[in-house]
């Protein structure tokens, strides 16, 4: 059982977390111990990396991509922890709440990530969003916005949630239990339809075209770091389930052709609204619309080699995202929503920000020598070993198009006059997140192999229904 | 090609390639901005003198890639860490070495902030110059192809002119389009033969139709990079924003990266293609000669004239590569070089004087003959060394390209000849209108010592090329003659 000591140590940090945030004025600075479990759990997690086995008969699994995703949830968490800049975001006196329900919330993902059987997924499921619920509204300023966007979150994380379990109760039908199983939807409509309903919530984390909408809107309101939670880790867990779920479909050709729409159009859809915001957030936002459909390359070979790149993906996705919300949270002073005018002359006003928003718009983009290069390639090279040529076009085409807005950041940053003259400090904490950002986001493309080793353990290992 | 591993007990290519991203790193961290400068000055220093014990080994009897160094980098995609040269890349290194110490000393007084960052994207850039030349794996090459664009975006975007905006964006714009498509091909040769690694790719024969799509590919890339005629419009804004440096860069060696992917990729892996498809490039070629040169003859600011002549010599370069003549492709190299060395200190004076001036205007320059004689010495060299006087280096590489074109297609080469007569008009009228004035003039200072040092070995290149390139042309042509093979014989 020593595997499961991970989970455990979540949920106990979230009970010390809890327990903190009972008392109203909390003479001790939460975010040092929020911080410090999150490391800690970074470094249990991958301490867990290796761990194997079946657990509760069968419904719960730890295996190479459970462990995976379980480094890279655990990895966001500690990021997010120690960007926030509590006393500007939140409520005064929610901090406990924040770092609790956050904690809880990537419990929720690592159960999601390791479930093996539909009811257990649910129900991880459901404790990451209704924590996230929860989270959404805890913002010092703006308060009508964040409520809207918590209220939207909430109603559609509620349809598709239903979504879900209508596509559970048909698979019952189809299987009689609701364990995983390997299905083979050659001329099998239900069964077809079963994945597409089952698949609406992780679509919905995705934030996929056509469970997109909440998006910007929650973006928009929720404070800046829990934005960048939401933009990322959610999205992990979301992406290791699709993951796991495509390796049960035996010739799923109506479903691979069901996945191709949702990417092409969520990437269109995605880069084309992006085009035209001027609220940074909202543009992140619908970028990670566009990053969710590239996402499905991979997923929709239903392949491991189309899986291991999205995979690779996912994590250039959290350090290229994280590395712009750095930007967001540090260029605002007091939690307002920084626009594309606050960007002008940022490199005056910090150059070193200047070149992490830099670095992370161009791994964005895929421009090498990035991780966001490494990882579209190779996406594309995934996609089109297995025939998905126009797929492959439309990417490259919507790349081109994703050039323009990302590239608009660092052209206001570095060559526009700035309109506030006044530098923005940073102190050493920030200063390392830029490097830490700056150097994740370079490494993983100029040295892709050593994340690959780390990864092929997990997915030459992840035929977990065979073994059972 | 053959490949001849590296025998040296250190790997002196890897050295040459990234010593300057380690004193890029290293300038970052110093205290002062004079402290930065030094190390800037140091390390391209050190790199030249290390690329000549590149020469000093380099054997140029042997036809294939020498000093190659084979590492695992990426084994999922087969990726190597793969480099090694041969006469053609060798040469390109060497300019590039050569030029990357006189860029850092030219902007030892006309940058005056955050230089530190202003040597690290100098020497940024030149790792993934000479990357380029060195590189064997394809998505390697990419990288470094890549990775120069956002060093040199900022330096024009930070410290470029008035209007760096515009002109850093278009840049950056233009080469990422032509990018993409590299990318797309360099995709369809791994799909097709599942390897990125470029020795394994070249001469392999290819049907004609794969060849076509890959050959427009890539010459998307390179022509938007050498520029070619319909797609120079991103060269004159970013020459004229980009500070002395970036403009040295960009004119003596980004433009030289579109040629040399013509000769080796277009050449090596889609020789047929490039056949069929020579005599739209040979039109494009001629129509970007005389037209830029008449675009020269109208031009009232300096930095612009030198950039639209850069495009007329480019013309030049593609023409002779394309006439798949020896005498083309030796006039091609050489030309490159020559534009290298004379437009690099072309555009070395510009700045020279707009650091006394502060305007490119040729009006607010004249009467330099008076004001600053000695400086003028150079200039004259340099402008007469433009339009191909002979004993100078244009003159050899024009006469060479000449001869190939005529040895190819008579009725077309006569269509080039109004390119050297052009130059000279332009040149000759920009010197004219710089030296002498009428009327009084205010005493200017005349270059001062660092300036003399930086430009004497560009003369002495200059001279040496234009008497003597017997040297040079023995080193590269048995690398060229393996691509004229490729393109006469297949």
């Amino acid at each position: 059982m020593g595997g499961l000591f991970l989970e455990l140590f979540f949920f106990i940090c979230f009970l010390i977390l809890f327990g903190l945030s009972l008392k109203r004025k909390p003479s001790f600075r939460l975010k040092g111990i929020a911080s410090f479990l999150s490391f800690l759990g970074f470094l249990l997690s991958l301490w867990a990396l290796d761990k194997r086995g079946f657990f509760f008969h069968g419904l719960y699994v730890l295996d190479g991509l459970s462990q995976t995703f379980k480094v890279f949830i655990a990895f966001g968490l500690f990021l997010v922890c120690w960007m926030i800049k509590e006393e500007e975001e939140l409520e005064g006196g929610y901090g406990g709440e924040f770092y609790a329900f956050l904690t809880l919330s990537s419990l929720g993902l690592m159960m999601v990530v390791s479930a093996l059987e539909f009811l257990t997924l649910f129900l991880a499921l459901e404790l990451s969003s209704y924590s996230l619920y929860l989270i959404l509204p805890l913002r010092r300023n703006a308060k009508q916005k964040a409520l809207e966007g918590a209220i939207k979150y909430v109603l559609f994380g509620a349809i598709s949630s239903g979504i879900t379990l209508y596509g559970i109760g048909y698979y019952y039908l189809l299987t009689g239990t609701t364990k995983f199983l390997f299905l083979s939807l050659e001329k099998d409509l239900l069964g077809f339809l079963v994945f597409l309903l089952v698949f609406a919530s992780f679509f919905f984390k995705l934030s996929l075209f056509p469970f997109h909408f909440w998006a910007p809107d929650v973006y928009e309101g929720a404070s800046n770091s829990a934005s960048a939670f939401i933009a990322t880790v959610p999205k992990l867990g979301g992406l290791a389930l699709l993951l796991r779920l495509s390796g049960l479909v035996g010739g799923g050709e109506l479903l691979a052709k069901a996945l191709w729409a949702f990417s092409v159009f969520s990437m269109t859809y995605g880069n084309l609204s992006a085009l035209v915001q001027r609220d940074l957030k909202r543009l992140l936002a619908y970028s990670g619309i566009a990053h969710a459909g590239y996402f499905l390359f991979g997923v929709m070979t239903f392949k491991d080699h189309g899986r291991l790149s999205s995979a690779f993906y996912g994590l250039v996705y959290l350090i290229m995202t994280l590395g712009a919300f750095l930007t967001v949270i540090l260029l605002s002073q007091r939690d307002e929503n920084p626009t594309l005018e606050d960007l002008k002359g940022l490199y005056q006003r910090s150059p070193l920000l200047a070149f992490t928003l830099a670095v992370s718009a161009f791994s964005l983009v895929g421009i090498p020598p990035t991780g966001g290069f490494m990882g579209k390639l190779l996406l594309f090279i995934s996609a089109f070993k297995e025939g998905y040529f126009t797929m492959v076009l439309i990417g490259a085409i919507n790349t081109a198009l994703s050039l323009f807005y990302y590239l608009n950041l660092v052209r206001l940053s570095y060559s526009q006059k700035p309109e506030i003259r006044t530098p923005i400090k940073l102190n050493f904490r920030e200063k390392l997140l830029c490097l830490i950002f700056i150097g994740l986001n370079l490494f993983l493309g100029v040295f892709p192999s050593q994340i690959q080793n780390f990864l092929d353990i997990s997915f030459t290992t992840s035929h977990i229904w065979e073994a059972r | 090609m053959e490949l001849f591993l590296n025998q040296l007990p250190y790997d002196l290519l890897s050295i040459v390639i990234f010593l300057p991203l380690c004193g890029a790193f290293l300038a970052l961290l110093t205290k002062t901005d004079l402290q930065a400068k030094i190390i800037g000055l140091i390390t391209t220093f050190l790199n030249f003198a290390i690329s000549l014990l590149l020469l000093y080994h380099f054997d140029p009897t042997r036809i294939g890639f020498q000093f190659v160094n084979l590492k695992e980098w990426f084994p999922l995609l087969k990726l190597r860490y793969a480099v090694g040269v041969d006469g053609i890349s060798l040469v390109l290194v060497l300019l590039t070495a050569l030029l990357s110490p006189i860029c850092v000393l030219c902007s030892w007084r006309a940058i005056e902030e955050r230089i530190k960052s202003f040597i690290f994207c100098l020497l940024l850039m030149e790792t993934s110059m000479i990357g380029v030349f060195c590189a064997l794996d394809f998505i390697l090459f990419y990288l470094f192809w890549e990775g120069m664009l956002i060093p040199m975006y900022l330096l024009i975007a930070i410290w470029g002119g008035p209007k760096k905006d515009y002109a850093s964006l278009k840049f950056f714009i233009y080469t990422l389009v032509g990018s993409v498509f590299l990318l797309v091909a360099i995709i369809a040769l791994y799909l097709k033969e599942g390897t990125f690694f470029i020795p394994h790719l070249l001469f392999k024969g290819y049907d004609l139709q794969f060849q076509l799509w890959v050959f427009l590919a890539f010459s998307a890339a390179f022509a938007i990079k050498v520029p070619m005629f319909p797609f120079h419009t991103w060269l004159p804004a970013a020459h004229v924003e980009a500070p002395t440096a970036g403009s040295v860069f960009l004119a003596s060696i980004l433009l030289k990266m579109g040629a040399y992917g013509f000769l080796r990729f277009c050449f090596g892996i889609t020789p047929q293609a490039s056949i069929k498809m020579a005599p739209v490039i040979l039109i494009l070629s001629i129509i970007g000669v005389i037209y830029a040169g008449f675009l020269c003859l109208a031009q009232e600011d300096m930095k612009r004239l030198v950039a639209y002549s850069s495009v007329a010599h480019m013309g030049f370069v593609t023409y002779g590569l394309f006439t798949f003549k020896l005498w083309g492709f030796k006039g091609a190299m050489l030309q490159m070089l020559n534009h290298g060395l004379t437009t690099g200190a072309l555009f070395l004076c510009v700045g020279i004087l707009y650091e006394r001036t502060h305007s490119r205007l040729i009006l607010d320059n004249s009467g330099l003959g008076q004001r600053m004689p000695l400086f003028v010495a150079f200039l004259g060299l340099f402008c007469f060394s433009s339009f191909g006087f002979p004993g100078t280096n244009n003159f050899v590489g024009e006469l060479f390209v000449l001869l190939g074109a005529f040895e190819s297609n008579k009725a077309l080469a006569l269509f080039l000849i109004p390119g050297p007569v052009l130059g000279a008009a332009y040149m000759l009228r920009l010197l004219k209108r710089l030296v002498w004035k009428d009327g009084e003039t205010l005493p200017l200072k005349d270059l001062n010592l660092r300036e003399v040092i930086y430009l004497a070995p560009l003369v002495v290149g200059i001279i040496w090329i234009g008497f003597a390139p017997g040297g040079l042309i023995s080193l590269m042509e048995p690398s060229l003659k393996v691509f004229l093979q490729a393109v006469s014989g297949g």
